[in-house]
C-alpha cells in the first residue's frame, strides 16, 4: 500500500477516536452541572411526583452510560433530540444555523486565506521596507481591536456615513444570493479583519525560514526575480505551517463568531448557542458542543492531510 | 592575445561581523585578489575555511552571501564590470552568462520540484529555447554526466536520488543554459571518495566537451590538481601563489603550499596487538527496528589497550551502525561485545556508569555535539562533575589541565562554542571525552568536516594522546588517507559485512580483493593525470553513486 494511505487512514482513525473522546467529556461536562434537563422544564417549584414522572418519561433514570450511548447513536443517525424550550427538534434548528455559519465564514475565509497568504509573499518581498512595515502595522492593529468595536466602527462607517450597507445582516431563505451578500458584508468584513494577521505573519515567517535554504540561493544565482523565488521556490516548501494556521482560523471562523454574530442580529450557530445557554436548554448546548468539536477535528485532519500531500518525500517514496 | 573571459582586479570583499556582547564591526575578508580566466579554461581556487574561496568564487557573479558585500576593485565579465551592473543586469548574468555548483547539491535543490523542472528553469527563463529543446538538452547532458536513465531521470524528485547523482545534476543544470563561466564550489567534498571520482571524471568530462570556463573551488589539493590549468592557493582573504597545475604540485615556492602539498605525511609505525583486547566484538548482527534486513552481518573486530583500529567504508557501509551497536544505541540480535574484559549489556539502560564512562564518542559535528549556550569549561566541566563529583575549584583545576593537554590554552575556558574555529571545537570535544579517563574513544569521522591542515593537527593531536593516556581508538572513516597516518589495525567495510580485516600493513598490502582496490585506488593523489590513470584501471563501480 502507498504509505501515503496508510498514514491518511492514520489521521483519519486518530480523529474519530479524537471526536469520541470530545462526545465523552461533553457528556460529562453537562453531567456535572446542577439539577437536570426534568427540574429545568419544571422549574424549581416543581413536586417530587411530577419530578419523578417527567424523569421516567425522559429516561433520565436510566445509568448516565446507557443515556450517553443512547444519545450517541442517536446523533450518529442524526438525530440531536430535542430542544426543552420549544419541543423542536434540535437538528433541524442546527441544520439551518450551521449552513448559516458556513455560509458567513465561508466568505469570509474565501477573502481573508488568499489576502492573507498574498500579502505574506508581499511583505517577504519588501522584508524589513515600508511595504512589510505598513502590512505588519495594520494587521497587528485590526487584531488587537475588539471584534465589537471593529463590528462599530465599520457599522457606523458604512451604514450610518455612507449608507452602503444594511447594519442588520439577518439573512432568509427567499433571498437571492447577492441580497444576502450584501447583507453579509460587513460581518465578513469584520472577521476578514481579525483572522488576517494570524495566516499573514505565519505565511512571512514560515516562508522567511524557507529563505535562508541553500536552494533559495540556488534560486537567485539563476538570476530568477524575487518575487518568482519567493511564489515558486520558497513558498511550496512553506505550505505545511501555513496550512496549520490556516486551519486553526477557519475553526475560529465557524465555531468562534458569538460576538460577531450577536453584533450583526446574524442567525448563526454562535447565538443559536448563547440563546441557549442562559435558558439552560441542556440537550442543545450539548448538540452545539459535539457539532463545533466536530468541525474543529475535521479541519484539524484537513490541516495535516494538506501538510502530508505537501511533503514530495512522503508523496513520491523513494 | 587570449581570449579573457573573466578578469578580476584587486577585489576587495567585506562583512559585517557581530561579535557577541560587543558593537557590529566592518571587517574586510578579502584583500585584493586579481586573476583572470581565458575562455575554456580551468581555474583552481584553493585554500582552508576562510581562505575566501567561494567568496571569491561568489564575487563572479557579483553575489554576497549572507552579510558579505564586495567593497573595491573590478570584476569584469566578457568585458562589462559587472559590479557595476543594475539588478536587471546582473540577473541576466546569473544563470545564463555564469552558473553555479554548489557544495551540497541535496541542499541546493528544492525538495519540492522535479529535478527536470529545476534544471532548465533558467534555460526557459532567459528565453534560450523552448520547454521541448530544453528538456532535451537536460536528456542529453543527464547521459554526458553518465546519469542513470537519463530519459526519465528528471521526472525524480531530489530525495529519490543519490548525493552523488544530484552533484551530477547539479552540474546538468549549470551547463544547461550553456553559459560562458561555471563556478563550482566544492561540488565533491560532501561525498564518498569512491562517489567524489566518478563526478570529478564527469565534471572534467563535461568541461571539455561543452568548451566552458570554470572556476573549480576546493580544499583539497590533489582534486583541483586533477581538473585546472592554473591553480590560485588563497589564505585569509590574499593570494599565497598563482601558477599553473604544475608549478604548483611539482615546484611550489610557498611554505603555506608545500604544506598543502604535503599534508598526508604523517607517519605511523604500526604496533602490534599486545595483551588481552580491550574490546572484542563477536559476530555482531543488527538490524534497525521495523526493518527486515541486516545493517550489520556477523562483525567480529578486536581492539588492543593503546591501540588504533580504523574502521573505514563509504557510506552505508555500517560503519557508523557499528559504532552504534557497541555504545549501546542499537542493540544486536546476535553475537556478544566484550569491553574491557567484562561482556557489554546490549541495551544502553542496561549499562553501568563506568562502562558508560570507559567509552567515549567524539562525533564529525563538533558544533551540533556541543551546547552552544554552555562555555568550554561548563562542556568539559559536565563528565568531571557526573562521574568524579568534582566541583568547584577542583572541577577548574582539571578542566585547565585538559585544555592544556589539548594545546588550547586556560583562556578559552569562559569561551562559548561559537567563538572558538572548527579544530578548536573538535579539540574541545576530544577533551570532553578525555576528561572522562576512558579506556577507549570511538571516533566518528572526526576530521572529515575540518580542512586538511587542521585534519592533520587533530590527528596528531589524537596519536599524542594516546601515548600519554594509554587510551584506544575506534576511528571511523571513509578517508583511506587519515587511515594510513594513524591506524594500527583496519577493518573495511562493505554492505554491513567485515571485507578485510587485520594490521595495517597487511590490510594496505596487495593482493587486494576488489572493493579494497577501489577504496585505496579512489584516494586523491597529489599527481598529475591521477585521475585518468585510475579510471582506466578500474575493476569494479562505486557502490554509492
Amino acid at each position: 500500500m502507498h504509505p501515503i494511505i496508510k498514514l491518511l487512514a492514520q489521521r483519519l482513525s486518530l480523529g474519530l477516536l479524537l471526536l469520541l473522546a470530545a462526545s465523552a467529556l461533553i457528556f460529562i461536562g453537562v453531567e456535572l452541572l446542577p439539577g437536570d434537563v426534568a427540574q429545568s422544564i419544571l422549574g424549581q417549584s416543581a413536586t417530587e411526583t411530577a419530578l419523578r414522572n417527567l424523569r421516567e418519561e425522559l429516561g433520565l433514570n436510566e445509568p448516565a452510560l446507557t443515556r450517553y450511548f443512547n444519545w450517541l447513536f442517536a446523533a450518529i443517525q442524526g438525530d440531536l433530540g430535542t430542544a426543552l424550550t420549544n419541543g423542536q427538534s434540535i437538528s433541524k434548528a442546527v441544520g439551518e444555523r450551521l449552513g448559516n455559519t458556513l455560509f458567513l465564514a465561508f466568505w469570509a475565509a474565501i477573502i481573508s486565506v488568499p489576502l492573507a497568504i498574498i500579502l505574506g509573499l508581499i511583505a517577504v518581498r519588501y522584508r524589513n521596507r515600508w511595504p512589510d512595515k505598513l502590512i505588519s502595522a495594520v494587521t497587528l492593529s485590526t487584531i488587537s481591536l475588539p471584534e465589537f468595536v471593529a463590528g462599530y466602527l465599520l457599522m457606523y462607517l458604512f451604514t450610518v456615513q455612507f449608507r452602503i450597507f444594511s447594519p442588520i445582516s439577518t439573512i432568509y431563505s427567499g433571498m437571492s444570493l447577492g441580497e444576502k451578500l450584501s447583507a453579509i458584508a460587513l460581518p465578513v468584513m469584520v472577521l476578514v479583519l481579525v483572522v488576517l494577521a494570524h495566516m499573514m505573519r505565519m505565511t512571512r515567517a514560515a516562508i522567511l525560514n524557507v529563505m535562508q535554504s541553500a536552494y533559495v540561493e540556488t534560486a537567485e544565482l539563476k538570476g530568477l526575480r524575487p518575487f518568482v523565488i519567493i511564489a515558486r521556490h520558497a513558498f511550496p516548501n512553506a505550505i505545511a505551517p501555513v496550512v496549520n494556521v490556516v486551519m486553526l482560523n477557519l475553526a475560529y471562523l465557524v465555531v468562534g463568531v458569538v460576538v460577531v454574530e450577536v453584533v450583526f442580529v446574524y442567525p448563526g450557530m454562535g447565538q443559536y448557542l448563547v440563546d441557549h445557554v442562559t435558558k439552560r436548554d441542556l440537550p442543545v448546548v450539548q448538540a452545539c458542543g459535539l457539532i463545533f468539536a466536530a468541525v474543529y477535528i475535521g479541519l484539524n485532519i484537513m490541516a495535516d492531510v494538506i501538510s502530508i500531500l505537501a511533503n514530495p518525500r512522503l508523496r513520491h517514496p523513494k | 592575445m587570449p581570449d579573457i573571459l573573466l578578469d578580476v582586479r584587486n577585489l576587495k570583499i567585506g562583512a559585517t561581523v557581530y561579535p557577541p556582547g560587543e558593537a557590529p564591526q566592518d571587517i574586510e575578508i578579502v584583500h585584493g585578489v586579481s586573476f583572470t580566466l581565458e575562455k575554456g579554461k580551468v581555474l583552481g581556487l584553493i585554500g582552508e575555511s576562510g581562505a575566501g574561496k567561494s567568496t571569491i568564487g561568489l564575487s563572479s557573479m557579483a553575489y554576497g552571501r549572507g552579510g558579505v558585500r564586495i567593497t573595491g576593485g573590478e570584476v569584469f565579465v566578457s568585458g562589462r564590470d559587472i559590479l557595476k551592473e543594475r539588478p536587471g543586469g546582473l540577473r541576466a548574468l546569473r544563470g545564463r552568462e555564469v552558473t553555479y555548483v554548489a557544495q551540497s547539491a541535496a541542499a541546493a535543490f528544492n525538495p519540492a520540484k522535479k529535478i527536470i523542472d529545476q534544471v532548465i528553469e533558467t534555460t526557459l527563463m532567459h528565453g534560450l529555447a523552448t520547454r521541448a529543446e530544453a528538456e532535451a538538452r537536460a536528456v542529453g547532458l543527464f547521459r554526458k554526466l553518465g546519469l542513470p536513465n537519463p530519459d526519465t531521470f528528471g521526472e525524480r524528485y531530489p530525495h529519490q536520488v543519490s548525493g552523488g547523482q544530484l552533484q551530477r545534476a547539479m552540474t546538468a543544470m549549470a551547463l544547461c543554459p550553456e553559459p560562458d563561466l561555471v563556478v563550482f564550489d566544492e561540488p565533491t567534498t560532501a561525498l564518498d571518495v569512491t562517489t567524489q571520482i566518478d563526478v570529478l571524471a564527469a565534471i572534467k568530462e563535461a568541461i571539455h566537451a561543452t568548451g566552458v570556463a570554470a572556476l573549480y573551488i576546493t580544499h583539497d589539493l590533489a582534486v583541483v590538481a586533477q581538473v585546472s590549468d592554473d591553480i590560485m592557493v588563497l589564505r585569509n582573504g590574499k593570494t599565497v601563489e598563482y601558477g599553473t597545475v604544475s608549478e604548483i604540485i611539482e615546484t611550489p615556492k610557498e611554505e603555506y603550499t608545500r604544506a598543502l602539498v604535503s599534508v598526508h605525511a604523517i607517519e605511523h609505525e604500526e604496533k602490534k596487538p599486545t595483551g588481552e583486547p580491550v574490546l572484542k566484538v563477536e559476530n555482531v548482527t543488527a538490524r534497525y527496528k521495523g526493518t527486515n534486513f541486516d545493517v550489520l552481518k556477523n562483525v567480529s573486530v578486536e581492539l588492543y589497550p593503546g591501540q588504533t583500529l580504523a574502521v573505514v567504508g563509504e557510506s552505508g557501509s555500517g560503519k557508523s551502525t557499528l559504532a552504534r551497536a557497541i555504545t549501546g544505541l542499537l542493540p544486536p540480535t546476535k553475537g556478544r561485545i566484550t569491553f574491557a574484559g567484562r561482556e557489554l549489556s546490549k541495551e544502553l539502560k542496561d549499562r553501568k556508569l563506568d562502562d558508560l564512562r570507559e567509552l567515549q564518542m567524539i562525533y564529525q559535528m563538533a558544533d551540533v555535539a556541543m551546547n552552544p549556550r554552555h562555555t568550554v569549561g561548563t562542556i568539559i566541566g559536565r563528565p568531571l562533575e557526573f562521574y568524579f563529583g568534582l566541583k568547584g575549584e577542583a572541577k577548574r583545576k582539571r578542566v585547565q589541565e585538559l585544555l592544556d593537554e589539548i594545546e588550547m590554552g586556560t583562556g578559552f575556558i569562559d569561551r562559548y562554542p561559537a567563538e572558538l574555529s572548527g579544530g578548536q571545537k573538535q579539540r574541545v570535544c576530544i577533551a570532553r571525552a578525555l576528561a572522562a579517563k576512558p579506556k577507549l574513544i570511538i571516533c566518528d569521522e572526526v576530521t572529515s568536516a575540518l580542512d586538511p591542515l587542521v585534519a592533520a593537527g587533530i590527528l596528531r593531536l589524537l596519536l599524542n594522546l594516546q601515548q600519554i593516556e594509554g587510551v584506544a581508538y575506534l576511528f571511523i572513516t571513509h578517508d583511506l588517507a587519515t587511515v594510513k597516518s594513524i591506524a594500527d589495525s583496519i577493518a573495511v567495510m562493505y554492505q554491513g559485512a567485515v571485507q578485510r580485516y587485520g594490521g595495517k600493513t597487511d590490510v594496505l598490502t596487495p593482493p587486494f580483493d576488489d572493493y579494497t582496490d577501489l577504496l585505496l585506488s579512489s584516494v586523491p593523489e597529489m599527481k598529475l593525470g591521477w585521475l585518468e590513470h585510475v579510471l582506466a584501471h578500474r575493476k569494479m563501480e562505486s557502490a554509492g553513486n
